[in-house]
């Protein structure tokens, strides 16, 4: 029978929760790295018991972690991450040109084909490549060097890279997206981008139709049809059918367009999940209710999701990159939440039960499936 | 013979139970040490200096013979006690913030 490894980055800690593919009785191990913030952490898809993590305190900096037996015993790699050439500048809280200054990786993506190389998203924004199993880690300069980098500004989170989408069937193509920059694409594996936010809009902003300066939270895709993306915006859930090259609002009926987290269904390209959450400034459900929403229309038609979540007194948040889904017959989706709650669904979302209750914070939540 | 007390979570980092002992070639001081510390240990690379400044991380410290030597210049002398291993040289997480 199957099993299932969720990867779970949380506050103060990793945890790696392990079921057989009932998804009922869950095995959980950790914390690893016990106090450090672990951003993320996420298999290779070329070799499932390698899994990297991001590990960083503000004490003592950025480390990378490894592991070769799917989270049992972790090696240190290199964590050295040095900006190519001379930074530059981004733009400041006030405006003003500030240096480029690393300071935490927000997320890992290992290559589909070769567990050897993987790819980090970095704070302040930028992309870095390793090719051997993450000892050495080399940016991919034509990102910040497309011309519009002295005009990203942070978000409230850091001007992060949160967001790596690996296109599986050109792999040239790489998406990623930035708070509060935007989102951009590749076709030549990291040489040259292009910002891709046409038809996004951020309404206060002078110009709400502006090239950069979006703050994307989330992006996704099926990997049966590439080009087509999901987002979540700060405000707007979004949809892009030509890779990103434009975009049209899918909020449809959502109590409210914002929210952080969003998935695709492992076998439905066009069943898409995401979690509601209050802003601008509150950043808890509606009404105190946790609910996922569904659509299996490909956005617009939104369903909510509540058996098993609490429909009432709940002010917990779900970070972007807090929700996955498992590759079994019926598909499993997971969230983390920042009340240390991660919940499991092991029917497409129709119920709904906690793992795990009283963990740290949750930063991340990955799924792996295993034969 | 250096001794240097690590912080609990470097000592996890560095596979260390207690103190380290380092031979320092030449004159002993904060650079040396830690030249001589990440040598033994690359796994503390960049944590407790930046990688490419070689400064200080903000929320780390070195004491030693109860002073706080965290503002001294990197190639001063430590104290002869240090030098001679009769006190260990501190490195300490801040006793400060966090979250």
């Amino acid at each position: 029978m199957s099993t299932v490894r969720v990867l779970v980055g949380t506050r103060k800690g990793a945890f790696v929760l392990t079921s057989d593919g009932k998804r009922e009785q869950w095995d959980i191990c950790g914390p690893h790295f016990g106090g450090w913030e672990m951003y993320h952490i996420k298999g290779s898809p070329a070799d499932p018991n390698r899994v990297y993590a991001s590990q960083s305190t503000g004490w003592f900096g950025q480390l990378i972690q490894r592991s070769n037996d799917g989270g049992k015993t972790w090696e240190p790699m290199g964590n050295k991450f040095v900006y190519d050439g001379i930074p530059g500048t981004h733009q400041w809280y006030d405006g003003t040109p500030h240096p480029w200054e690393f300071k935490r990786v927000w997320h890992l993506e290992p290559s589909l084909t070769d567990p050897d190389t993987l790819y980090a998203g970095v704070e302040d924004a930028a992309l870095f490549r390793s090719t051997d199993g993450a000892q050495t880690w080399q940016e991919l300069p034509g990102l910040r060097g497309h011309g519009s980098g002295p005009h990203w500004q942070p978000g409230a989170g850091g001007l992060c890279l949160h967001t790596i989408i690996l296109d599986p069937d050109d792999p040239g193509r790489i998406y990623i997206a930035i708070s509060a920059a935007g989102a951009f694409r590749t076709d030549d594996a990291g040489q040259t981008w292009q910002p891709i936010n046409r038809g996004l809009r951020s309404g206060t902003m002078p110009d709400p139709a502006a090239e950069v300066g979006h703050c994307v939270h989330h992006v996704a895709m099926h990997p049966s049809r590439p080009g087509v993306l999901f987002m979540q915006k700060h405000w707007d859930v979004m949809r892009s059918d030509d890779a990103g090259d434009s975009w049209r609002e899918i909020s449809g009926n959502l109590p409210v367009d914002f929210g952080f987290a969003l998935d695709v269904h492992a076998h439905e390209p066009d069943t898409v999940y995401v979690v509601p959450i209050k802003s601008d400034s509150e950043h808890y459900p509606p009404e105190g209710k946790l609910r996922v929403y569904r659509s299996r229309t490909g956005g617009d038609e939104w369903e909510a999701l509540t058996r098993g979540l609490p429909q009432r007194d709940c002010y917990v948040n779900v970070l972007r990159d807090a929700m996955a889904v498992d590759s079994l017959d019926e598909c499993g989706v997971y969230f983390g939440t920042t009340g240390g709650q991660v919940y499991a669904s092991p029917d497409a979302g129709d119920n709904w039960a906690p793992i795990v209750r009283d963990l740290p914070a949750v930063l991340s939540v990955e799924v792996q499936t295993l034969p | 013979m250096i001794r240097v007390v690590l912080p609990a979570h470097l000592r996890i980092l560095a596979r260390v139970g207690g103190e380290v002992q380092l031979d320092v070639a030449g004159e002993v001081t904060q650079r040396a040490v830690l030249d001589a510390l990440e040598a033994r240990f690359p796994a503390l690379q960049g944590t407790i200096r930046d990688h490419v400044t070689q400064q200080r991380r903000p929320f780390v410290r070195f004491f030693a013979c109860e002073e706080d030597l965290s503002h001294e210049p990197p190639d001063a002398p430590l104290p002869a006690a240090v030098a001679s291993g009769t006190e260990p040289f501190l490195v300490v997480g801040a006793i400060a913030g966090g979250r």
